[in-house]
């Protein structure tokens, strides 16, 4: 009996992971976006890039089309496991990554690679997401964050460094990811299945298509910069 | 009305006593301008624990440790002590030698308070040691200081709600601190100026000028109508100052970019297509939230607010001149009021187009007290000074006159 069910189990398992399959594409950027702007940053942080001029990230691409920091999700999609935790380092007093995305109740771990403190103010603005200020000393332990409802672009900010800003989109499911500077992205595991794909980008906006997950799909898209 | 003015009249009977309450009132309006570069850099929430400094005492917080915002808000916290001490002085000054007895018992309860931090294992020592220190020092001086008479009745009530107030004002900034709220950080900008109106009208009723002026005859009175509307502009324009306090602390200054238009038309957009093109194209590196609906109807609130206090000093001036002969003290401080609201106007739209430059923001909050301090003074006079007085002057400043 016992064995009946596991070969069950597993034949199910098998099964399952047959009828699934990684969704792919690449995210291009069609105009020119406005330059982006140098940071002023202090002597104490700027010391930390030898000198290189430092710039926002509304847009980073590869210079060859592709779009990165584009959030591409399954809308409404169920289930999905989470990765252990979701990782943003604080170099050269900016956050690395500066777009990520996560699930609800997934650690997000803030790392301080910095000697220069920081505080690490997440301000959610969904209802049941807590905004929290915690003190981050040069070097200090890693903090951990967990959100509880789905968010997009939840922003991190640090107040000493009022230039400081990462964003992580929550997800109530594990069907998301995070354009490469390429504009390339894969999210993995997709149960076969009709959906709704998103792409949005920060300041480029929103776009959709409906896809069909056969073993996988592939689908491109096209962001037009404001 | 009556007892109003003939206590206020109380003659201030030591100059020192003025000068204090002069230097209080600076180091308020300079608190007010340090408290202005905390939100104009949007550095509230650089230190995130309060009464402590990333976990220092705030007093023996080290120095190479006020870097970027921090610098900006551990100075505000530092000089609100400053002023918070001040207040202390000021208050138990008016108040004479019945304050000596709240100087004991303040002193042992804040000894009290460093031995039984002392039992805990989670309070640092400076802590404990600040906290005996003040407690003990404060208990010390009472056997001295003050042992004068009592100045004024309403005077001493005021000295003390000025201390009321200061506590207060101590209290929210912790707490917009601790409990992240933007919403106390306006109350406590609001609640700042009102403040400083209070200890500029001490440092005026303690002044050998004002003294003076009870004792003679008041030259130029100012009717009852032209008073009420120098009440009315001037609560207006704290209403302004909220209404610009709510502006900073939602990061709403820059909700529309442009001026003299708005968003480029005459009153702007607020649909959400417009909401997200506004929010696509603004590149800033200080990222500000998002551009609400909200924020937009804040803002364009407060350019309305600033037309209508701008015709209501202008009327308020041109009343008084209708009113007094010319070369009155009073025109002349309205003259002033004139200058400053016209200043502020010019400093609000310059706010704007330099995109809000942290020191055109800041100009701008100080200049906004300022110009609330010379509506409240004003509206003081004219109701007092130059008021109608009910008794001859020099009877005003008699016991008789007090008890009525
Ligand atoms: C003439 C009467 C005016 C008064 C009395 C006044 C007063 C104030 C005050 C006191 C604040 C700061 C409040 C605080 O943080 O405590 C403020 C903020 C502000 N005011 Fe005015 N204002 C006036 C006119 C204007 C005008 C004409 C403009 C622009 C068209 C303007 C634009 C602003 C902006 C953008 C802020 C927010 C600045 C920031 O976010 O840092 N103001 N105002
Ligand atoms: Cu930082």
């Amino acid at each position: 009996m016992k064995s009946l069910i596991l070969t069950l189990t597993t034949v199910a398992f098998v099964a399952g992971s047959a009828a699934a399959g990684d969704v792919t594409g690449k995210i291009s950027l069609k105009g020119t976006p406005a330059p982006e702007k140098e940071i002023p940053m202090d002597p104490a942080c700027g010391k930390l890039h030898d000198g290189k001029k430092v710039t926002t990230r509304f847009y980073v691409t590869d210079g060859a089309g592709g779009l990165g920091d584009c959030v591409v999700y399954l809308e409404g999609a169920k289930g999905g496991a989470a990765t252990k935790e979701v990782v943003i380092d604080q170099k050269g007093c900016e956050y690395l990554p500066y777009i990520s995305s996560a699930q609800v109740n997934q650690p997000i771990r803030v790392l301080n690679s910095d000697p220069v403190l920081h505080n690490v103010h997440p301000t959610p603005t969904v209802d049941g997401n807590k905004e929290q200020n915690k003190a981050q000393l040069p070097k200090g332990a890693p903090l951990d964050f967990t959100f509880a409802k789905a968010e997009k672009f939840l922003r991190f900010k640090c107040d000493v460094h009022p230039w400081m800003f990462s964003y992580v989109s929550i997800f109530d499911h594990g069907f998301h990811a995070v354009s490469a500077k390429d504009g390339s992205y894969k999210i993995t595991g997709v149960p076969d299945g009709k959906y709704k794909l998103v792409v949005e980008h920060r300041k480029g906006g929103k776009v959709e298509k409906e896809i069909e997950v056969k073993g996988g799909a592939k689908a491109d898209f096209t962001i037009e910069a404001k | 009305m009556a007892a109003y003015q003939s206590s206020m009249s109380q003659p201030a009977d030591n100059p020192w006593l003025h000068r204090f309450a002069l230097l209080t009132a600076l180091a308020t309006l300079g608190l007010i301008g340090i408290g202005g570069l905390v939100t104009s850099h949007g550095a509230g929430m650089a230190v995130p624990d309060w009464p402590n400094s990333y976990g220092y005492n705030m007093f023996t917080f080290p120095v190479s440790m006020w870097i970027g915002g921090i610098l900006y808000e551990h100075s505000h916290r530092l000089a609100g002590s400053v002023v918070g001490f001040l207040t202390l002085v000021l208050a138990l000054w008016l108040n004479g030698r019945p304050a000596a007895k709240w100087l004991r018992w303040g002193g042992l309860v804040v000894l009290a308070l460093g031995l039984m931090a002392a039992t805990s294992p989670r309070v640092k020592l400076d802590n404990v040691l600040f906290l005996c220190g003040t407690g003990v020092a404060g208990f010390g001086i009472s056997f001295f200081w003050p042992h004068h008479a009592p100045l004024s009745p309403r005077l001493a009530r005021f000295g003390l709600l000025a201390l009321v107030l200061v506590v207060v004002q101590g209290l929210l900034g912790g707490l917009r601190v601790t409990a992240m709220k933007d919403q106390i950080g306006i109350f406590h900008g609001t609640l700042a100026q009102c403040f400083f109106v209070l200890i500029c009208a001490l440092a005026l009723c303690t002044s050998r000028w004002w003294a003076r002026a009870w004792a003679t005859p008041a030259s130029g009175i100012v009717p009852l109508s032209v008073r009420q509307f120098l009440l009315v502009t001037t609560l207006l324009i704290l209403g302004q100052l909220a209404l610009g306090a709510a502006m900073r602390h939602q990061h709403a200054g820059l909700a529309v970019p442009d001026f003299p238009m708005a968003h480029g038309r005459i009153w702007p957009a607020t649909d959400a297509a417009a909401l997200e093109r506004y929010n696509a194209v603004r590149l800033d590196t200080r990222d500000f939230k998002a551009i609400t609906a909200g924020q937009i109807h804040l803002h364009m609130a407060h350019r309305c607010g600033a037309v209508l206090v701008l015709c209501a000093v202008l009327a308020c001036f041109l009343r008084l001149k209708a009113a007094l002969t010319a070369g009155h003290p009073l025109l002349r401080l309205a003259s002033g009021w004139l200058a400053l609201i016209c200043a502020q106007a010019g400093l609000g739209i310059w706010t704007v187009l330099s995109n809000k430059a942290a020191d055109i923001a800041t100009l701008h909050v100080i200049v906004g007290a300022a110009v609330l301090v010379t509506g409240a003074l004003l509206t003081l006079l004219a109701g007092t000074v130059f008021g109608e007085r009910p008794v001859a002057p020099s009877a005003a400043m008699g016991p008789a006159a007090r008890a009525t």
